[in-house]
């Protein structure tokens, strides 16, 4: 990459930018799920990126999220001298494009349909992926024989090695995302305001999560289906349809189009 | 009826339409985005030999009805759900009147369900109390997500919605089928919130909640509310057909709806027009929850793919079920105590 040309270089550093702006519900970033329809540089660092969705219907404030996580990223890059990020088919295209360029909040661009901004819906929606990033880790320990006396009392510290780094990384973000503790001496099990989960309430909790992650997994596979269907191609739809046995992991059904065991480089650009 | 392999199963289609989603009845491009969003549900979920065109799709005659639904897809009985939308379509995309007209023709196979829109105030009350009596409603479908000028929606929970609720008590309409949409006011807000059926499920214990499309995409709410409420039922409107494309996932749905809720609770439905029922009901008694994940989830008996694909639906709506259609066990328990209220409970702590 150091022997590019400087826009090019820059269209890079942009794309690693956008990589970090997740659709809130989904907990997938926008680049994997095919949201980004194009990404332009000029010769003078102004950077234009489109971005689509699956539905004209798709939730506007979500829709709104991400348009303006997009600005905030790509205007974080050196050297970027401008941006502009624009919705596209999108039934709020107009009020979403308009209140993000002009640097308002959510309430600003829906006079009157809004109140307050979006920090609650976004702190709901990171609590959901906490969860379910933590049962995806619980449950591999579980798997590998571990008991629930033994799952309270780990650490984040003390799971390094026994369940796959990706997964464990991805825990520690969304502990960082709610603030919670995600240093290795912390507690591998907290509940959403970060309290240690006790052992009655264990299996429960577990269980719920696991319908969390299968709702959030879920919809993470219909929506790339929609996209696909609107737009062609099937950005990073995992085929299912030769399921048992895929990926050598029989025993393991939730693993089938669970983003973890993705890396981003397979994606379709 | 279907039958496979001697076993006959009564088949209740719990939620189809009636539509005219044609440019003509457009009336601007949100109506147009609508049903083509419907469109791309329809191509995304459904086997490409029952895959239409758009033309076709944007409305059926009456004979395309009564072939898909019961000369070819095994229908016994098949509920209306109405979808006014009349910010988006000049006539309404779907309403009582064009369903009702259809149902009068063939009195023995549809039902006719109703709706009523709380920001419609007093002379609402009037004109659902016209709307019962006309169509001897039994159930109504409700549309949160709807425009109505300024308004882009409300919640079951609204004062006047209350009302509503309580005028369908006092006048035998039972059953009260919910679809959540993306567009509820205020919209910072998740528009996919189940919150409010839950209010209203403990304030009205008479009436029955139908929630469609299973609360997804916020499955794990659903099965939160329904664990609690016993009279909070899933439509498998939608999460149906992923047993084509998904089958996996499928088989996640509805392990976790036979856990949280039970069999008694579930009912069946193509969401008609957007997918046909025939490749449904033979894919669903086909269906088995694959080897490698009945450890979690058990088997689907055939008991209770008929609960599901009609007796259910039979129970709450009052249809007859012909001799030897019925469960193969003694006695169709009535919904149960929510049988994962306790683990609700323990989760809480």
């Amino acid at each position: 990459m150091t022997t590019a040309a400087p826009a090019a270089a820059l269209e890079s550093a942009a794309r690693r930018a956008l990589d970090a702006v997740r659709d809130p519900e989904l907990d997938e970033p926008i680049t994997d799920l095919g949201f980004v329809a194009a990404l332009e540089v000029s010769g003078r660092g102004e950077v234009l990126a489109e971005l689509r969705l699956p539905t004209y219907f798709c939730a506007p404030n979500f829709a709104y999220l991400m348009v303006a996580d997009a600005h905030d990223a790509l205007r974080a890059v050196p050297g970027v001298a401008g941006v502009r990020v624009r919705l596209l088919d999108h039934f709020a295209s107009e009020e979403i494009n308009a209140g993000v360029a002009a640097g308002g909040d959510f309430t600003g661009a829906f006079p009157g349909l809004a109140e307050g901004d979006l920090a609650d819906l976004r702190r709901t929606f990171r609590r959901k992926a906490h969860t379910a990033c933590q049962e995806r880790v619980a449950r591999q320990l579980l798997r590998g024989g571990a008991a629930h006396e033994a799952l309270v009392a780990l650490t984040l510290g003390a799971v390094r090695g026994r369940v796959p780094e990706a997964d464990l990384e991805r825990l520690r973000r969304r502990r960082a995302d709610l603030g919670l503790p995600d240093g290795p001496d912390a507690a591998l099990l907290l509940d959403d305001d970060g309290r240690p989960v006790p052992l009655e309430g264990l299996p429960a909790r577990l269980r719920f999560a696991r319908t969390t992650r299968i709702s959030i997994e879920g919809n993470s596979g219909w929506c790339r289906g929609l996209l696909g269907t609107r737009y062609g191609g099937e950005p990073g739809v995992p085929g299912e349809q030769g399921a048992p046995g895929r990926s050598g992991a029989p025993t393991e059904p939730e693993e089938q189009g669970a983003p973890s065991g993705r890396g981003r480089g397979e994606e379709p650009r | 009826m279907y039958e496979k392999n001697g076993e006959r199963y009564f088949i209740v289609d719990g939620h189809i339409h009636y539509w005219d989603g044609t440019p003509a009845n457009q009336a601007n491009r949100y109506g147009e985005g609508f049903i083509n969003c419907f469109y791309d549900y329809h191509r995304n979920l459904s086997p490409d030999e029952v895959k239409w065109d758009l033309e076709h799709f944007q409305k059926q005659s009456e004979a395309d009805i009564i072939r898909d639904l019961f000369e070819e897809g095994y229908v016994d009985k098949a509920i209306f759900q109405p979808t006014y939308l009349t910010d988006f379509f000049v006539n309404g995309f779907n309403t009582t009147e064009q369903d009702g007209a259809l149902a009068e023709k063939h009195p023995d196979r549809f039902i006719v369900n109703g709706s009523w829109d709380p920001r419609d105030g007093e002379n609402g009350l009037e004109a659902l109390e016209r709307l019962a009596e006309r169509w001897q409603l039994k159930g109504v479908k409700l549309y949160t997500a709807e425009w109505k000028g300024d308004s882009k929606g409300w919640k079951l929970s609204d004062p006047w919605s209350y009302r509503y609720l309580e005028k369908c008590q006092e006048l035998g309409i039972r059953n009260v089928h919910v679809h959540k949409g993306p567009t509820i006011y205020p919209l910072n807000r998740d528009a996919f919130d189940v919150a409010d059926v839950d209010d209203v499920a403990s304030a009205f214990p008479e009436l029955n909640f139908i929630v469609e499309h299973v609360g997804l995409p916020r499955l794990e709410d659903f099965c939160w509310i329904a664990t609690q409420e016993p009279n909070v039922y899933g439509g498998l409107a939608v999460a149906l057909p992923f047993i084509h494309t998904r089958p996996r996932y499928f088989a996640q749905i509805i392990g976790e709806l036979l856990y949280w809720l039970n069999d008694d609770r579930i009912l069946f439905a193509s969401d008609y027009a957007i997918w046909t029922p025939k490749w449904l009901v033979e894919s669903f008694v086909d269906f088995q929850i694959p080897e490698d994940m009945q450890g979690e989830y058990g088997t689907l008996s055939t008991d209770v793919k008929r609960k599901i694909l009609g007796l259910n639906a039979a129970r709450l709506y009052g249809i007859e079920v012909p001799e030897g259609m019925g469960v193969t066990v003694p006695q169709q328990r009535e919904a149960g105590p929510a049988v994962g209220a306790e683990r609700n409970e323990a989760v809480l702590r």
